[in-house]
């Protein structure tokens, strides 16, 4: 849990990444987030947490996550060598695993014997499904209708897992409503309930406690590049939606100089289009649940529906920390559409045998773009944050097949 | 004196409760929030607090979160509640409006902005629900500045400390959310809301507020035996909700049966709690 040597030391006691993070919630739930930061900062100090964490993650994740360099796909582009971080590799099939181990072993330390999660596309739904399991405790996974309709398979692995999934038919019927249905749970069982928040965003300790746990992602590219190329890349890439697995990469990288830090966003059909998810490229400051951040939303102040192809990267908000990065530009923020994304998808299914996320994808069309811009020694670190198996269905329909 | 405060000063002269209605200002069309408004004063409102809608209303059930998004889906907005405060001023110089709703609006139209405008209008007071004192210091000490009294919750889970910290940033009164959960939950603890509020209103040095659960005058007469005021939100909600047409009539008799429990207790003919 050790932070990279380095000046940089956010967030602030209260949460604050300079005017973002924060903890904007209702007074009913001050004092449980009060209860988190303490058993939390009790963990981050505990050499047996900390020991418990890294045997799990090496255990039953199955870490290291190999750094794969994509030959083939960088020869054809021409330009800057492609490497990607194989957080596809792990449990469950993305990078979402390595925050429920963390979260589920302080709600162990809190006593708390049932866990709650809001999801999306179903990815964080799942890996909270499985640790729940893992640990024996009860799991209730709250989803957006739509989504359920659109994620058939995510929601029977779930109960497959032993949870139960709640169809939230409120508002847009998505993420963001699955996310205050989850939020109202919370309110009103917080004796005995865990929150498990599935991105770098929230109220404080949430934005901070999730980046921690994935750091381990960052952490370890930083020890692997060295013994792969002999030095650090020039560029890391990480696809943003709430931003976990960009901030999992990111983090460990903030301090290290002349490595360029490009978070990818959804740009849907379009940013000119409105239909997108693009809250950093996009959006502007506002709060919404829990933080303060870049958000979608209209002149009056309410949060508007978002778009992408990809469900993960469907959301109307992205973690305080981007913000941040943003606003001081340690880290840059661009968009790819829907369209980019399926044909860098397609591309990586062909050039070399592996199936990415969608949401994986859009950093893979941006390396796309960037590669051929580059001179060949130029080193491109793409964290392939997710297997694509999930999104057979999509891209499927994409492409004018049925199952 | 602020209008909130004149209100609860002559009642407790009298020795009576105050009754504080809340609805969804656009709900269930916006052409009707001004006749609502009225008919909850005649119906023996002491404060109106009316909701500001929010597309994604985290502290709030089912019934209000119906509300908001009929009333965002006809085009409610912030600015036009402001409107709307402005036109009930026109015909009701005496009755406080206390605004409640969530940060992102009042962001969006900038806090400085939104405090001068409410101001304006006729608003006595705002209650932001995701807005606690400690992300809002700036924002309490402009809204007293620019006349608006800052009012905050407090709920079953808040110790001492928390007492103290509403205390500093609030004014008005303090609304006790009167049980785990979120609004339009049935479940009240009366005897919990009696231990807890002469200790509150002994930290906070305001009057105190009972909202969430408060559905009937039964449940309002036990509420009003130990609180300073009884707020009623979801429960108008429905009232509106279930009698299209008939909304303004159906929520002043409500209003009329809730307002002659409260003031049965004054008179001392009330249950005991």
């Amino acid at each position: 849990m050790q932070m990279a040597d380095t000046p940089y030391q956010f967030p602030d006691a209260s949460g604050h990444f300079g005017p973002y993070g924060g903890i904007f919630v209702a007074e009913t739930l001050m004092p449980a987030l009060a209860e988190l930061r303490e058993a939390y900062a009790a963990c981050q100090n505990d050499p047996e947490f900390i020991a418990e964490f890294e045997y799990e993650l090496k255990h039953y994740v199955g870490r290291p996550s190999p750094i794969y360099h994509a030959r083939r796909w960088s020869e054809i582009l021409g330009g800057a060598q492609i490497y990607l971080k194989r957080e596809d590799l792990n449990h469950t099939g993305a990078h979402k695993v390595n925050n429920c181990i963390g979260q589920a072993m302080v709600a162990r330390r809190m006593g708390k014997p049932r866990v709650i999660a809001e999801t999306g596309a179903g990815q964080h739904g799942v890996a909270t499904a499985t640790v729940a399991a893992r640990y024996g405790m009860e799991c209730v996974v709250y989803m957006g209708s739509e989504d359920v309709k659109r994620q058939a398979a995510n929601v029977y692995r779930m109960k497959l897992l032993g949870a139960t999934v709640v169809p939230v038919e409120s508002g847009s019927k998505t993420l963001k409503d699955a996310l205050n249905e989850a939020m109202r749970d919370w309110v009103t069982n917080v004796a005995d309930t865990f929150y498990i928040i599935g991105t770098v965003a929230g109220p404080h300790p949430y934005p901070m406690m999730v980046r921690d746990f994935q750091s381990v992602i960052g952490k370890e590219c930083l020890e692997q590049m060295p013994d792969m190329v002999g030095r650090q890349p020039d560029y890391v890439l990480a696809c943003v939606g709430g931003g976990s697995n960009a901030m999992g990469i990111f983090h460990p990288y903030i301090g290290v100089p002349g490595v360029k830090l490009v978070g990818v966003e959804a740009a849907g059909d379009g940013l000119d289009t409105g239909r997108h998810s693009a809250s950093l490229t996009a959006g502007r400051p506002g709060v919404l649940h829990g933080n303060r951040t870049y958000l979608l939303q209209d002149e009056d102040g309410q949060i508007i529906e978002t778009h992408s192809v990809s469900a993960g990267l469907d959301y109307p908000g992205v973690g305080p920390e981007h913000a941040w990065l943003k606003d001081t530009a340690r880290a840059e923020y661009v968009g790819i559409t829907d369209a980019e994304a399926l044909e860098a998808f397609h591309k990586l299914c062909r050039l070399e045998g592996i199936i990415p996320a969608l949401e994986s994808s859009h950093a893979l069309a941006y390396a796309a773009k960037l590669a051929p811009t580059l001179p060949k020694d130029k080193i491109l670190l793409v964290n392939l944050s997710g297997r694509g198996d999930k999104d057979m269905h999509t891209v499927a329909e994409r492409s004018g097949l049925q199952f | 004196m602020s209008r909130i405060q004149t209100v609860f000063q002559r009642l407790q002269a009298d020795g009576r409760k105050a009754l504080i209605p809340f609805v969804t200002a656009g709900f269930p069309a916006p052409e009707l929030t001004l006749p609502l408004m009225n008919a909850l004063v005649e119906g023996g409102a002491d404060i109106v607090e009316l909701g500001v809608p929010f597309s994604d209303p985290m502290a709030d059930g089912p019934t209000i979160q119906r509300a908001s998004e009929r009333a965002l889906a006809q085009g409610m907005s912030l600015r036009k509640v402001l409107e709307t405060v402005r036109a009930f001023r026109a015909t009701n110089a005496d009755t406080p409006v206390v605004l409640m709703g969530y940060a992102n609006p009042i962001e969006a139209m900038g806090q400085e902005r939104f405090v001068a405008a409410a101001h304006e209008a006729g608003v006595d007071g705002v209650l932001v629900v995701d807005y606690p004192p400690e992300e809002c210091v700036s924002f309490a000490a402009t809204a007293k500045a620019g006349g608006l009294d800052p009012i905050f919750l407090l709920a079953p889970t808040s110790g001492e400390q928390r007492f103290a910290d509403v205390a500093r940033a609030g004014s008005g009164y303090i609304y006790y959310v009167s049980l785990k959960g979120v609004t339009g939950s049935a479940k009240l603890d009366v005897d919990e809301v009696a231990r807890r509020i002469p200790e509150i209103r002994a930290a906070v040095g305001m009057p105190v507020g009972v909202g969430f659960g408060i559905r009937d005058a039964d449940s309002a007469q036990r509420i009003g035996a130990v609180a300073d005021a009884v707020v009623i939100g979801s429960r108008i909600i429905e009232e509106i909700e279930t009698n299209p047409g008939e909304e303004v009539a159906r929520v002043r008799d409500f209003m009329r049966s809730i307002r002659a429990a409260l003031d049965a207790l004054a008179a001392g003919k009330g249950a005991q709690a």
